[in-house]
């Protein structure tokens, strides 16, 4: 190996072949930017409601106890199918209610069981967080997770 | 120590040494509310503890690389830090900003892309310090003497900071936001952060082995080139179920299983390095830490990542606890274990004596090393538990978890020992003054018994 694999050649096999590899992912990543955009989002329009929902999801810090799309915290179930489990994927105004009904329920206080924080959200921001995950659960994820458990 | 400027390391390695103490202390927190999950639950709930565990070990990690960096650039380019003042300067910015982001998520202020949670201001001086640094050791390496180690070490540097970038981007799209949090999240762990990797291993093993620079600098070449030629595409294995095209699972499968080579080639590398060396360098415990950083990195990185990186494994294991057993083992082995390598290594010459503490640091080297084997163990065979019954029984999340109490009870024990290894690391670094147990003689070309 040492005569043939010098250090410059090693050197250059290393620059040379990062440059070829960068360009690569830089190419299929600007293929996937289009795919999410035209396809894999595309089901449901991307509206401010959701927009805010995102917001609301992130300033909370939901993605610390919570999955979304398998990634995240696992301390606390996968959200990004949660709609789907619970019957109301089509339905925005159950969407909203049922969500709106657990959060308020928490934390539940029961000894033993992981405690939910009790979030202080307007309507208008709980009606955008249902929306959001709504809107994450119609998104092609190519058939992740395998069932509805998440 | 060659070079007073290099006394700067001394800072941030303190620094950081204390950020290591919060994280661990964080982590067996949040290990301990898995079993008792009341506690402190309207106080400090899990996401915030959970944000100070990771966030102080991306910080603490970082602030290692940075001394270390401040260490070996005036050593191997023969020449002083351009300046000092700068060098103290970035570290104030990122002690203010860290305190300044523990200090917000105490009280509920936080971003919510995991891991880059830090508020706006805190996103901005990171981004002032690492311009900071990257001027002052540019200006110190482009002066001075070049070596792959140096080269290497600058790459990796300059392409994690330019990576900093994507932290400021969040579209609204949250498939879009996915795509590029990976850009900083793996696209430094698995890309730019191994390059820092091999280059402060590569000047340990110079340092302690004495083996010729030129076959230890080839070798540097050939590891970097595979981390990046695997690492680069192996971006693909996040991009399975996020919104991406199908394609990736592929492209993904194939990258990330070379993704083993380059760890499986720093640890020859090392054992190698240190077997035609034959030097019987006094610092036995730095040479303990650099062996066990590349083999630890190897099985966690290397055998756990590949254990659920192809994509028809990762379809059932995603977002299980295999990826915690994972995660745990590949940033302790790669990381945090090449921080207290570079740390044992410097910090008796930064203190200007002998490296006096080395059976209480082997010690708390064993004890964190078997204490996050037991852990990656336990949460292995939990998420294989998990991953059955959540993902192919169909059983719901809750009811798969009160089935697992028994292996998060035996991840706190883990943790505890892990703990106190860290508690026991940092005493004999900065405490401790005298040799516990007295070396034997070193006996030049020793002839083995009847021979």
């Amino acid at each position: 190996m040492s005569e043939l694999l010098t250090k410059s050649r090693a050197r250059n096999v290393f620059y040379g072949g990062s440059i070829f590899f960068v360009v690569v992912f830089v190419a299929l990543t600007a293929q996937s930017h289009r795919h999410i955009v035209d396809k894999a989002t595309a089901g449901m329009p991307l509206t401010e409601e959701v927009a805010l929902g995102k917001h609301v999801w992130e300033r909370h810090s939901c993605i610390n106890c919570h999955t979304l799309h398998g990634e995240g915290a696992y301390f606390a179930p996968e959200l990004g199918n949660v709609m789907t489990r619970w019957g109301a994927q089509d339905e925005p105004e159950l969407a909203y209610e049922i969500l709106d009904g657990w959060m308020q329920a928490q934390p539940s206080g029961i000894e033993g069981r992981r405690q939910m924080p009790h979030f202080e959200i307007t309507e208008e921001e709980m009606r955008g967080l249902a929306e959001f995950l709504r809107w994450a659960d119609q998104t092609d994820t190519q058939n992740w997770p395998p069932n509805d458990a998440g | 120590m060659k070079y007073q400027s290099q006394k700067v390391a001394y800072a941030y390695f303190l620094v950081a040494m204390g950020l290591f103490a919060i994280q661990v202390a964080g982590g067996l927190l949040a290990g301990w509310i898995y079993v008792s999950p009341n506690t402190l639950s309207e106080l400090l709930p899990f996401n915030v503890i959970r944000m100070i565990h990771t966030n102080a070990l991306i910080v603490w990690l970082l602030l290692g690389f940075f001394g270390a960096a401040y260490y070996l650039v005036p050593e191997e380019s023969e020449r002083e830090i351009f300046s000092v003042k700068l060098a103290y300067i970035q570290l104030a910015i990122l002690v203010v900003g860290t305190l300044g982001a523990v200090g917000s998520y105490l009280v509920g202020i936080h971003g919510g892309r995991e891991f880059l949670e830090q508020p706006l201001w805190v996103k901005f001086g990171i981004l002032v310090a690492a311009v900071i640094f990257l001027v002052n050791v540019s200006l110190t390496f482009l002066a001075g003497r070049k070596t792959a180690i140096t080269n290497i070490l600058m790459m990796g540097l300059w392409l994690l900071c330019l990576l900093w970038v994507f932290a400021f981007i969040n579209p609204d799209n949250l498939s879009l936001d996915k795509m590029y949090w990976w850009f900083v999240v793996h696209l430094w762990v698995e890309a730019t952060w191994e390059l820092v990797m091999a280059a402060i291993l590569g000047f340990l093993m110079l340092k302690l082995t004495g083996v010729d620079r030129e076959v230890i600098e080839k070798w540097l070449y050939i590891i970097v080139a595979t981390a990046l030629f695997s690492g680069i595409l192996g971006t693909g294995h996040h991009f399975y179920w996020i919104g991406t095209p199908g394609y990736w699972q592929w492209v993904g499968s194939i990258f990330s299983t070379f993704e083993v080579v380059p760890f499986f080639a720093m640890m020859s590398f090392a054992f190698l390095m240190v077997w035609k060396g034959r030097k019987n360098h006094p610092n036995k415990a730095a040479l303990l830490w650099s062996l066990g950083s590349s083999t630890v990195a190897f099985f966690g990185a290397g055998v756990w990542g590949f254990l659920h990186t192809l994509h028809g494994v990762n379809y059932y294991t995603h977002g299980t606890q295999i990826t915690a057993a994972h995660g745990h083992l590949s940033f302790y082995g790669a990381y945090v274990a090449l921080n207290l390598a570079m740390f044992s290594y410097a910090m008796p010459l930064l203190r200007g004596r002998a490296p006096y503490n080395q059976v209480l640091n082997m010690a708390s080297f064993w004890l964190m090393t078997g204490g996050m084997a037991f852990m990656t163990f336990t949460l292995t065979f939990a998420g294989t538990i998990q991953t059955h019954m959540q993902r192919i029984v169909g059983d719901y999340y809750m009811d798969v978890q009160d089935q697992l109490g028994l292996f998060y009870l035996m991840r706190f024990g883990s943790g505890v020992a892990v703990v106190l290894g860290a508690v026991l690391f940092i005493y004999s670094m900065l405490v401790v003054r005298r040799e516990v147990v007295k070396p034997g003689p070193v006996v030049k070309d020793a002839k083995l018994a009847g021979e």
